[in-house]
This record gives C-alpha cells, structure tokens and sequence, in this order.
C-alpha cells in the first residue's frame, strides 16, 4: 500500500498523546508526592497539541475533508467512523482532565474524568487499529498484533514524552516514568518484531489462478488496461526501490527502539524525539508491507 | 430479491475495447460530471474507467492461449467495501444488488478501495470521490429508451456479444442460464466477497469435419472428372 503522510502522522501524533494521557493519570494515581496542579494542566496542554496537530493532519488525506463531518455516521460498521468519534470524545476528556486539575476540583472529580480518558485512550487505540485489521484482504494487517502493536508503540512514545516533560516539571517522576516507557518499548520491539516476521513469511492467500479463475501455472500478464497507469498503480504500491525497503526496517528498528532503550533513562527529551521519528519509519514500513491482492491485476503494461 | 450483474464470457471476448470506450462515453457524460483524464494526449495518460480490459498469456510458448479479461465491479453480494465506509456514501442498493456509491456524501478517504480485492473502484483526481461502475443504472431504467436498450453501455457495445446482463437471482433468467450450462464462476471465491458478477470459461472449440465435406462429395464437378479433383484420392464408394 501506498503509505499516507498524513495518516502517518495522525497514528503516531494521536498514539503518543494517548499514551501521555495514560502516563499522566498514573502519575496521579501512584506518585508517592503530591503533585503540583500545573503537571497535569501542562501535560494535558501537550495532550491536546499533538492530538490536535493529529486531527489536522488527517485532514489532508481526504479528497472533500469540508465533508469529515459526515464520517460520524455509519459508527454501527465502520471502524473509521468509530475512530472519527473517539478521536474528538478522547480529547474532550484530556481538556477536561485538565481543567479539572486547573479549578483544582479535587480528586474524586479528577480521578473520574482520568478514569474516562483513559478508557477513551485505549478505545481509540482499538479504533485506530481496527481500521487496518477489519481490511480481510490485507492478510499483514488482518491479524490481532495489528492492536497489540498500535497500543503498545502508542503508549511506549507517550510514557517517553512523559518522561520527557516530567524532566522538566517533576523531575522525582522522571525515572519512574522512564523505566515503564523502557519497558513498553521492550515489550513492543518483541511485538512489532513478530509481526515482521509473520508478514515476512505468509503465503497470499490469493494467487493469479483465482484472480482471474484460470487453473493453468504458468499465466503472464501483458497488458492492465492502460500504459500511463492508474489509480490502481498509484495507491496500492509504495514506488521505493528494494534498497530503499532494505534500509528502513533496520532504520525504524534503531530508531524506535533500540536509540530509546538506551536513551530513555539519561536523555528521555533525545530519545522521544529519535523514537518519533522512527515511529513515522515505522508506520511507513506499516503500510509498505501490505500487498493488496489487487495489485495481481497490475502486473505488466503493453 | 433481484441481484442485478454481469456475465463475461472469456470464451467469446476478443479484447477490442469497445465495452471500456462506450462505458467511458456513457459515464463521462452523466449528470454525476465528467471522468478525468489527465494529460490525455501527453506522455503518460490517466484517468478513470470503471471497467478495463486486460490481457494475460496462458502457458508456454508455443503452446499459448491469449485470455482477454474484462474486470469492472463484481457487485458483490457481500461488498467488503460497504461496512467500512465512514459516511454511508457506499452503499448496495436493496432493490436490485447494485453497489453505487453517493458522489455528494463521499469524503475521499480511499478505504472502500482498500476493502475491495479487486481493484475495481478508481478515485476520480478531480472530482475528489471515489468512482466505480454502476451497471449503467442511470440508463438501465430510463423508460424513454426501447426495451432492448435499457442494458448497461457494455453490454451494448460488445461486438461479438461477449457481456450478458441480467438478474443473477432469478433462475430461468438468461444471466442464470449461463452461469449454470456454462460453468460460470466467481473471482477470488477466497475472498468471501460472493461476487454477482461471473465469468464463463475458455471451451475447446472443435468442429466436427466428416471427409465427405472434406472432399465435397456433393459438387458435381467430382461426378464429371473435372481436372482440379484428378489429383484427389476417390474418398467414397457412392462416387
């Protein structure tokens, strides 16, 4: 598939402020100190600009983005739909978390509306996720690791930008906070791992033979249609050459993962922004390496 | 319920094109607007067809079968396209199957295309949505066309009448005949998409040649020794 800029940076945007959110609302919940008010009005400000910068990128994916709106109907099938619901419901709650801590409205108010962001948080993980795993043909996506590896690279990013802020907010958090991210992102280099060694190895389930319904083993195509190509030739392939795709695996790997785990504990602001933008690699990668069946039709121009 | 479709049969396309120009003519000059065509007389040429003729070479040379291959919108009878659309643009139509897809509600975010293992649906570059085929609908019912003209534009334009089109559901319908007599089937039955589009397979075509019609035992030239036959074995005891 053909990777999406804006989609990359919605998915990783969104995926770090959510995992910010839940970083915060343990800090509250667990922190041994007291922890000053303008820490979770400061973090839930930082929450809302990357989801807000998120929300705007994905604008830019659609062909009549004036028409978004419309995206909130058919939430009882579709898993965009759905996505496009909790996208606005999680940031709502992160306003509100932060206001809540702002007015100093006290802990049960707070602890309820962190509660409500937090179940938004992973419910749009599971959203986001689903988008990519409901698509059946795409047999790279349509698996489980598909949500285990949103909610995890999202939570390991957003417990390393909590890291990073509370160096300069709470720096007694810091290491608290560094540890878990170091954590999730051991966790999900295990996962993201499996998951590009189970798309590295599947058979298509597909083949010529039942695109086209003929049972003969040798068919070759000599002719898609068309010679100056076509919608079909645009968005279901990435356009990079194979040294291309040889260099960015190992370059998201080290950069998401491998910079962050060494990183983590002594220069957390360094090792968020290096797991950024290895998450956008990531992402990118996410989308090149699903084959669309379709692409069996578009096999030689003549 | 009716299930509105298209049967090709492979047998009998020869892969002139006709079907994607007079498809082309029909949907391009619908009240839904024009089908872009980019750098139409330039170097690389693009645009959207909602049907595209292809072709693919069988076997090992010298023993090869050319198959032209016409691929447009299956209509399935479970579109993957459907459910996953956000804002209900792409829909089947309960009435009669076919799946349309609502130019006015449609966002352009590309996952209906994703969802299809086709690749039957084209995003239009100008117009910002996406397009696909639509069996023609907005001819297939016009009453103030004859009878026999109200058949989607393909269908009309195959030369060697390749594209039948009819009412898949209805089992004496000619559509179903086909499908039935002619070993029909679907693509990608993998894909648990259950097209209502089906193709017909390649058949051997054999001529039965008796030696009499060989030898044309019935000129008269033969029964006179004219000079060209003189070469020619005697081939039947009533000659």
């Amino acid at each position: 598939m053909r990777p999406n800029f804006s989609v990359l940076f919605l998915t990783t945007l969104i995926g770090a402020a959510q995992g910010l959110f839940i970083a915060l609302f343990a800090c509250e919940l667990l922190s041994p100190t007291a922890l000053e008010a303008n820490f979770f009005v400061g973090g839930s400000v930082i929450i809302l600009l990357f989801s807000g910068l998120g929300l705007l990128a994905s604008f830019f994916h659609l062909g009549h983005p004036e028409r978004a709106w419309r995206a909130m109907m058919m939430w009882r099938t579709s898993w965009l739909s759905r996505e496009v619901i909790a996208l606005p419901a999680f940031m709502g709650a992160a306003f509100a978390y932060g206001v809540a801590h702002h007015l100093e409205m006290g802990s049960n108010i707070t602890i309820a509306v962190g509660v409500v962001g937090v179940v938004m948080s992973i419910t749009l993980f599971v959203c986001t996720a689903m988008i990519y795993a409901a698509v059946k043909v795409l047999k790279e996506w349509a698996h489980p690791l598909t949500i285990v590896n949103f909610t995890l690279l999202g939570s390991a990013s957003g417990f390393t930008l909590a890291a990073a802020y509370a160096n300069f907010m709470a720096p007694e958090l810091t290491m608290n906070l560094a540890q878990v991210a170091f954590f999730l992102t051991a966790v999900s280099l295990v996962t993201r791992g499996s998951s590009l060694l189970r798309n590295a190895n599947l058979t298509p389930v597909s083949t010529l033979q039942s695109a086209i319904g003929i049972k003969h083993p040798r068919i070759v195509q000599k002719s898609q249609g068309s010679m100056g190509g076509s919608y079909n030739t645009r968005e279901y392939f990435h356009g990079k050459s194979a040294e291309f795709i040889k260099t960015i695996v190992p370059s998201f790997l080290v950069l998401s993962f491998i910079a962050p785990l060494l990183l983590v504990m002594s220069v957390p602001v360094l090792a968020f922004i290096l797991q950024y933008v290895g998450l956008l690699a990531e992402r990118w990668y996410f989308f090149a390496e699903a084959k669309h069946p379709q692409n069996m039709y578009y096999q030689g121009v003549a | 319920m009716t299930q509105l479709a298209l049967v090709i049969d492979l047998n009998v396309c020869v892969g002139c094109h006709a079907c994607v120009t007079n498809c082309k003519q029909w949907n391009t000059s619908g009240a839904a607007g024009s089908l872009v065509d980019e750098n139409p007389y330039g170097l690389n040429p693009t645009g959207t067809f909602f049907n595209r003729v292809q072709t693919f070479e069988v076997g090992t040379f010298p023993n090869t079968e050319t198959v032209h291959f016409p691929k447009s919108c299956l209509h399935c009878e479970d579109p993957p396209c459907v459910p996953v659309c956000p804002t209900g643009a792409s829909y089947k139509r309960k009435e009669d199957g076919i799946v349309l897809v609502d130019y006015d509600k449609c966002i352009g975010c590309l996952y209906c295309s994703w969802a299809c293992p086709y690749g039957v649906r084209e995003f239009d570059e100008e117009r910002k949505v996406m397009t696909k085929c639509t069996l023609c609908v907005d001819r297939i019912y016009d009453e103030s066309l004859p009878e026999e003209r109200r058949q989607p534009s393909c269908v009309l334009a195959c030369p060697p009448g390749a594209r039948l089109f009819g009412d898949v559901h209805d089992p004496e319908s000619e559509v179903s005949t086909a499908i039935r007599e002619r070993g029909g089937y679907a693509l990608m039955p993998e894909a648990g998409t259950n097209p209502s589009n089906h193709y017909l397979p390649r058949r051997k075509t054999t001529i039965a040649v008796h030696e009499d019609q060989l030898y044309r035992a019935s000129n008269p030239h033969k029964i006179d020794g004219a000079p060209f036959d003189q070469n020619m074995p005697s081939i039947t005891e009533e000659l």
